[in-house]
């Protein structure tokens, strides 16, 4: 229904190809494009437009990568940018103060702050082995205090009881009481959903903010959020010393910019996500993985990535050497090749990501590039000597026998590698260097002989 | 209730005064025709969340309509752009009437968190301050203590509920409902039903079932579907309202939470999208804080406060 960033930014960088490096000129699209996906994704506009400022004094000069084509560098920038931005680690949560720990969990109304308490004490009880206690300062809404009970019930958390006559701040300082007493690890302190503008109730959790002095005060957000979470996220960083956000309600299809509005504007770390109704919904924040979401582009980004990580420069630089002194592609390379491929996840999976590709490559065609074909290829290569690796022209009906035997394949399958070696040998010549890598692996792909 | 009062509300609701869209922008830059003035109307409209179409659009019929402004026309930018806002909204100004059908029913359906307890609460109250009696019914059974939370409403404004053990079938709760809303010659029964992501293809099914409930005595019911929006949404509220309209026919929205500094600017998306009407807007959250949606007045209190 929406156009993501990358089906954005297509046109756009197609103006790029050829450039030799990002401009003032020829990169004000995209950054237009970069601008427009952020708003859709609802990042606050005050925020949007630092980012665009820093994508663009980052981008520009800058000198276009060998493997990627110009758009793709760009794109990178942003994707760099972005998970800067979202903090570039994971953080946990701090247990190691003296117990009893006292998480204090606010945010507005319907939120999903006491979800989010009870999805906390089993994530706590369950991966960090706490015995966990609960307590509910919402006095207001109605129920609400039955709600929380029932969750902790659900959980195994110890369910604090408090009324709904009592005052907030009272029950917290019980609550603390009650779990020093019974050496709880952790207390964690639900609150009355309040609106950042009512100043009695932002009063109110300042004072219970003061009474338990918890270790980490969360602020919840719910990922639908549009502008108005980055003014809500500065009225409560203002009245509270928050310490991490909670992002809930990401199974939707919202796109989460307000956990960036949120991350940018209170400078605190996103800590968890909630990812559906059960109690087990609930994901450590990975900053990178909404930061794809946000821009819808995690596989050309992620590939961008591969393609950098992964291959390693010298001895690409060493092939194109090789190739354009017309000396020959031999079996030593194609091994490395291959090798380079099997980091990077394997055939399937880099069809996958080739930009363009995506939904577009038949099943069946994914499924010819058979998972075990690479490591059989090299497990061939490997069972040849030095000097069959050099000349593989020498390899004739005694050598195949005792390869395939060494190799634990057939005559058949050697015979096919070297096929393809002889393919690959010719093609190389064509090879440009730029891009070169990448299509080669397309070409690859139709080379790829049915499996048995 | 006296107007006057009314308009009062609505406008501290929708925004306790310090930031009106058009807040800081000095009286004189309204008269020109500055290419400025519109920028900076294009960053506010999207900063209340009216999303990126809708502000293109917005701009460029208001560049149209100053374009077409005759010399005597004394009205400056900010006018037009009010009436080019209520226009798109005008569609969706149809109060919801509920004396032609008993019992009335009315299911209530939208994400989690957005206010559907608390909005039925405050139309209940509203209806049985019309004189009409109502009957609630607890189909939220998933939720931890949600029939509780509706009970306590029932209390409060001493309206019948009927309600099975948490984790029932919400469709055999509705049912019962209207057979003991029949029985008991009630006005209007309205059904609460548990948050959903518009996205959950079987809890969207469920809804359905319910809808079928009702329809085994009633062919015509539920006569009103209500989608309740929370206004501090950004651009998923259209979606939210494409995802249930699509589901379900809305004939129903309601905008909640206008107290906080959110604009609610998103109506404005949907409206320009779908002509749902809109019925209710919650301003706060004591239970008068509703208030029947004006197109007119939505949009200039959206844009002066």
């Amino acid at each position: 229904m929406f156009e993501n960033l990358t089906g954005r930014l297509t046109g756009t960088v197609k103006k790029l190809r050829g450039q030799a490096r990002l401009t003032e000129e020829n990169i004000q699209d995209s950054l237009r494009e970069v601008r427009m996906a952020l708003l859709e994704a609802d990042v606050a506009l005050p925020v949007v437009r630092g980012f665009v400022d820093n994508v663009k004094d980052k981008a520009l000069g800058k000198e276009v990568l060998q493997s990627l084509s110009p758009g793709q560098s760009f794109i990178k920038v942003v994707h760099d940018e972005l998970i800067h931005l979202m903090g570039d680690a994971n953080e946990e949560l701090t247990l190691a103060a003296q117990p009893p720990v006292v998480i204090l969990v606010a945010g507005l109304q319907g939120s999903g702050k006491t979800t989010s308490v009870a999805k906390l004490s089993r994530w706590l009880s369950e991966q960090r082995k706490k015995s966990v206690a609960v307590t509910s300062c919402d006095v207001y809404r109605p129920a609400a205090i039955d709600q929380l009970k029932t969750l902790a019930g659900q959980v195994g958390a110890e369910f604090i009881p408090s009324e709904s006559s009592e005052n907030p701040v009272d029950i917290a300082r019980r609550a603390v009481d009650h779990v020093r007493k019974q050496f709880r690890d952790v207390l964690l302190i639900d609150t009355a959903g309040r609106m950042h503008v009512d100043e009695d109730m932002m009063r109110e959790i300042s004072a219970l903010y003061d009474a338990v002095q918890p270790t980490e005060t969360l602020f919840v957000v719910d990922s639908m959020s549009g502008q108005d979470a980055a003014v809500s996220a500065q009225a409560f960083n203002d009245a509270l010393p928050l310490t991490g956000v909670v992002l809930t309600k990401t199974d939707g299809d919202a796109r989460g910019g307000a956990a960036l509005s949120v991350r940018e504007i209170t400078g605190k770390p996103i800590k968890f996500l909630g990812t559906g109704e059960k109690v087990s919904a609930l994901e450590p924040f990975y900053p990178e993985r909404i930061a794809s979401r946000i821009l819808g582009m995690g596989d050309v980004v992620s590939l961008v990535e591969k393609v950098e990580q992964e291959v390693d420069q010298a001895q690409a630089q060493k092939l194109a050497r090789k190739i354009k002194k017309g000396k020959g592609f031999d079996m030593v390379d194609l091994k490395q090749q291959l090798e380079q491929m099997m980091n990077m996840g394997g055939l399937t999976s880099l069809i996958d990501k080739i930009p363009g590709t995506a939904g577009m490559v038949p099943q069946n065609a994914k499924a010819m590039a058979d998972e075990q074909m690479l490591p059989r290829m090299i497990a061939i290569i490997s069972s040849m000597t030095p000097h069959e690796r050099r000349f593989p022209d020498i390899i004739k009906n005694t050598r195949k026998r005792r390869i395939a035997a060494g190799s634990g394949t057939q005559v058949q399958d050697v015979n096919r590698l070297l096929k393809q070696h002889m393919q690959m040998k010719k093609m190389m010549k064509k090879v440009s260097r730029k891009g070169g890598l990448q299509r080669m692996m397309q070409s690859m792909q139709g080379k790829v002989p049915p499996p048995h | 209730m006296p107007e006057t009062g009314v308009f009062s509300r609505l406008r501290q609701g929708l925004q306790k005064t310090r930031n009106a869209l058009t807040g800081g922008i000095p009286a004189a830059a309204w008269r020109g025709n500055s290419e400025d003035l519109l920028v900076e109307l294009e960053d506010r409209l999207l900063l209340a969340d009216v999303g990126i179409d809708t502000t293109t659009r917005i701009i460029d019929d208001l560049k149209s309509r100053l374009r077409k402004k005759r010399n005597a026309d004394p009205r400056g930018a900010d006018a037009l752009l009010q009436e080019s806002l209520a226009e798109i909204m005008a569609a969706c100004n149809k109060p919801l009437l509920t004396r032609g059908a008993k019992p009335f029913t009315m299911l209530v359906v939208g994400i989690n968190g957005a206010g559907k307890t608390t909005t039925i609460g405050k139309i209940a109250h509203r209806l049985i301050g019309q004189d009409q009696t109502v009957m609630l019914a607890a189909g939220d059974t998933f939720r931890a203590a949600a029939v509780e939370q509706l009970q306590s409403w029932g209390e409060k404004i001493k309206a019948p509920v009927v309600a099975q053990k948490s984790g029932a079938d919400s469709a055999a709760v509705v049912f019962d409902a209207y057979q003991s809303a029949k029985a008991r010659d009630i006005d209007v029964l309205i059904a609460d039903t548990a948050g959903r992501l518009h996205t959950q293809q079987n809890l969207m099914d469920e809804l359905l079932k319910i809808k079928r409930a009702m329809q085994k005595f009633d062919p015509e019911a539920p006569h009103e579907i209500l989608l309740v929006i929370e206004a501090g949404t950004g651009q998923n509220a259209l979606k939210q309202a494409l995802g249930f309209h699509e589901a379900l026919n809305l004939t129903g929205l309601c905008v909640t939470k206008l107290d906080g500094t959110a604009k609610g600017g998103t109506v404005i998306a949907i409206a320009d999208r779908l002509e749902i009407p809109i019925r209710y807007i919650g301003v706060g959250e004591g239970i008068d804080d509703l208030r029947v949606f004006d197109a007119y007045r939505y949009a200039e209190a959206l844009l002066h406060g």
